[in-house]
């Protein structure tokens, strides 16, 4: 039953020892000679300025969360989409109800003004 | 065909990963994540009886469980932003403003 | 093809009308912005469901492929719940507007959360107990963080948040594990694979999960760590409204999950749940003693009341288990009522968000409140257990059923730790009554109905026991 697993495994195997093999190479016979800009963690000959990670401003968390919100949603519509033949009215019904109450949120949200950029 | 053992097997490790970074981490965000481990484990449970039973409704379960999951997204995020413009620290052994 | 019809929605009508209206609400204000309106609404909203549940009274019947069951049971907690909720409302109203951040949003969240734990009463499928958890729990988040811009709300709602999420986890798991033993989530079938299961570890694995993560949620002893800095924390409606409803839907699955489903683990789970009770009545009383913050006393007192309402759990696999969850009802009748009231005098005596809260700012009221006071004795007295009191008679029918059951050594224990909690309530009392200060009180309407109301309904209903019980065993006979 594992055996179908055994290119993957060579695979991985051929993957990982050649990594290993040339970062090897260059550890064992390349000079090193460090400095400090050598040592920054993005090393682009530039000296880092300022830290890597900057707040973002709070809007773009808001369109994200209703971003993700409305998006995973979307899931339902799969496996309706796939019957929705079989189901007849019914299922266009159930479907309308189900995007009524999204719409409802969405009514909230644009007259709480989430989505104004200013 | 990997039997069904070894995805229920994955699920339980996942779990107890889970519950373990819930236990063991302080940052909320990670917490968070670890939690959300514990939800997918139990997805990927869900996925394997499925199969195992020939049936759908596991599958089905796991749309539900990925909705809730979303939905805890929103307002878990939206607490632990306001948290942070309080107290600039979502570190939960600095929430101790609560002690008796 | 469809499978479903009208009959399903009406079934259910209470609930459907429930989330209908709190969706008509979200619409209403965004419209209006106007928070008086929308707690006026919520309030019809609640009002009518509450007729919709009499109507229902009476009615058995499973809806959308018994994915969920309406029977007595279930329209007792319904009942218990929407009454609740129009309690909460009221402390809420004045309280909100005090402390000048009353919002719309409050109420919609709260009917919302009310819906889900009118489903967990009747889920009749373990999916749906997760997603009526959920349901119930995702609202309380934000409601316990609802202070704006303080600290100590905020922390509540995350720490609230994150244990919540935690125990969802694990009650997922819990019914994964379930669908792998038995492969049905639906409790009738899972009862009748759970004998022929071949995989009996998985089953009792899975309902041990599902035990710890319900457990989490109505704050049993080892899983109550959250429960004193979240009551503190949260605005104290909030954590009156939580205190009962989410004991109640919490409690409300947990019995049904388990008397229906697991009865064939109800031997090896029975010793564990006895351990569940002791530790929890024992920690919860203890703690209690040592607390000065009255939010902080409530909250580990609320513990220990868990633990009595769990005391009824340990009878489940037996053939007492009808008269354990009648006296598991009515207790909780009886620690609705006084939990309300007890949290209705304390938010007349906050000053500002976490402020006159300490039992010496109780210090004098006897003098200067004389019925405020009087009010407050009477929940104490009816947390304690002594008579005339609605506590007094949900003690003694627990304790009988605990006794029925051959479990005496446990309603010992429980007989000791009612003695222990006379303790620390009787603190309060003696700040009251023994101690010189002078406190200051809000009266404001809705608050002082609230009160009049719980007082009345600890002692009248204490009156009117006899037909309670019978009404609670009536709602239980359709469980079985």
């Amino acid at each position: 039953m594992l055996e179908s697993y055994y290119p993957i495994a060579i695979l991985i195997g051929i993957t990982v020892g050649l990594g290993i093999l040339v970062m090897g190479l260059g550890h064992w016979f390349g000079p090193r000679r460090p400095t400090q800009r050598k040592n920054a963690p993005y090393e682009s000959g530039m000296m880092p300025y300022g830290p890597g990670t900057r707040q973002m401003p709070i809007r773009f968390y808001l369109v994200a969360v209703l971003f993700i919100l409305f998006d995973v949603e979307v899931i339902f519509l799969f496996p309706w989409a796939v019957v929705y033949r079989e189901l007849g009215l019914f299922g266009v019904i159930e479907m309308a109800i189900f995007i009524f109450i999204l719409l409802v949120g969405f009514i909230y949200a644009l007259k709480k003004g989430a989505f104004e950029w200013e | 065909m990997v039997a069904i053992e070894y995805y229920v097997i994955l699920s339980a490790i996942l779990f107890t990963l889970g519950i373990v970074g819930v236990l063991i981490r302080r940052n909320a965000i990670v917490i968070f994540m670890s939690i959300e481990l514990m939800l997918n484990s139990a997805n990927l449970a869900f996925i394997a009886f499925a199969r195992q039973y020939n049936e759908l409704n596991g599958q089905v379960f796991v749309f539900f469980v990925m909705t809730v999951a979303a939905a805890e997204v929103a307002v878990g995020l939206a607490l632990m932003v306001t948290i942070f413009r309080t107290k600039h620290s979502i570190d939960v052994d600095q929430l101790s403003s609560l002690k008796g | 093809m469809s499978g479903y019809g009208i009959e399903d929605l009406v079934y259910i009508l209470p609930i459907v009308f429930l989330l209908v209206w709190a969706l008509v609400l979200v619409l209403v204000e965004a419209f209006t912005k106007r928070p008086d309106v929308t707690m006026l609404l919520a309030a019809f909203g609640l009002l009518a469901a509450v007729t919709l549940s009499v109507i229902q009274f009476g009615t058995e019947a499973t809806a959308f492929k018994e994915m969920l069951t309406v029977d007595g049971y279930a329209v007792f907690v319904y009942m218990l719940v929407l009454a609740s909720g129009l309690l909460s409302l009221g402390l809420a109203y004045d309280y909100n507007r005090r402390m000048g951040w009353a919002r719309g949003e409050y109420y919609i969240l709260m009917l919302f959360s009310i819906a889900g734990a009118m489903l967990m009463a009747s889920a009749a499928n373990l999916i749906v107990v997760f997603l009526a958890l959920e349901l119930l729990s995702i609202p309380l988040y934000v409601m316990a963080a609802f202070v704006p811009n303080d600290a100590s709300s905020e922390e509540a709602g995350l720490k609230y948040f994150l244990l919540g999420a935690f125990a969802g986890g694990f009650v997922l798991y819990g019914v994964a594990l379930i669908y792998g033993a038995t492969g049905a989530t639906n409790l009738m079938d899972v009862v009748a694979a759970a004998l022929g299961t071949n995989s009996p570890v998985m089953l009792l694995t899975g309902a041990a999960l599902i035990l710890v993560g319900l457990g989490f949620k109505v704050a049993l002893v080892p899983f109550h760590m959250w429960t004193p800095d979240v009551y503190q924390g949260a605005p104290t409606p909030v954590t009156a409204y939580m205190a009962v409803v989410a004991k109640a839907g919490g409690f409300a699955a947990l019995f049904r999950v388990f008397i229906a489903a697991f009865p064939s683990v109800s031997a090896d789970l029975t010793p564990v749940i006895a351990t569940l009770v002791v530790l929890t009545l024992v920690v919860g009383n203890v703690a209690a003693l040592a607390q000065k913050n009255i939010k902080r006393m409530l909250a580990y007192s609320s513990i220990s009341h868990a633990g009595f309402l769990m005391m009824a759990f340990v009878t489940y696999g037996s053939a007492l288990y009808a008269d354990a969850v009648t006296s598991l009802l009515f207790y909780l009748l009886a620690f609705t009522v006084t939990s309300f009231g007890s949290w209705a005098v304390v938010i007349a005596l906050e000053k500002a968000e976490g402020k006159g809260l300490d039992f010496e700012d109780y210090a004098g009221l006897g003098k200067k409140y004389p019925m405020l006071s009087a009010a407050m004795l009477v929940f104490l007295l009816s947390f304690a257990g002594v008579p005339p009191t609605l506590g007094f008679a949900g003690k003694f029918f627990l304790f009988r059923t605990v006794l029925e059951a051959g479990y005496a050594w446990l309603a010992i224990v429980g007989v000791i730790m009612s003695l222990v909690s006379a303790f620390y309530y009787l603190r309060v009392v003696r700040f009251m009554y023994f101690e010189q200060g002078d406190p200051e009180v809000r009266s404001e309407p809705v608050l002082n109905l609230v009160t009049a109301i719980t007082v009345v309904g600890t002692i009248f209903l204490f009156l009117f026991s006899g037909p309670l019980l019978a009404w609670a065993s009536e709602a239980v006979l359709a469980l079985i």
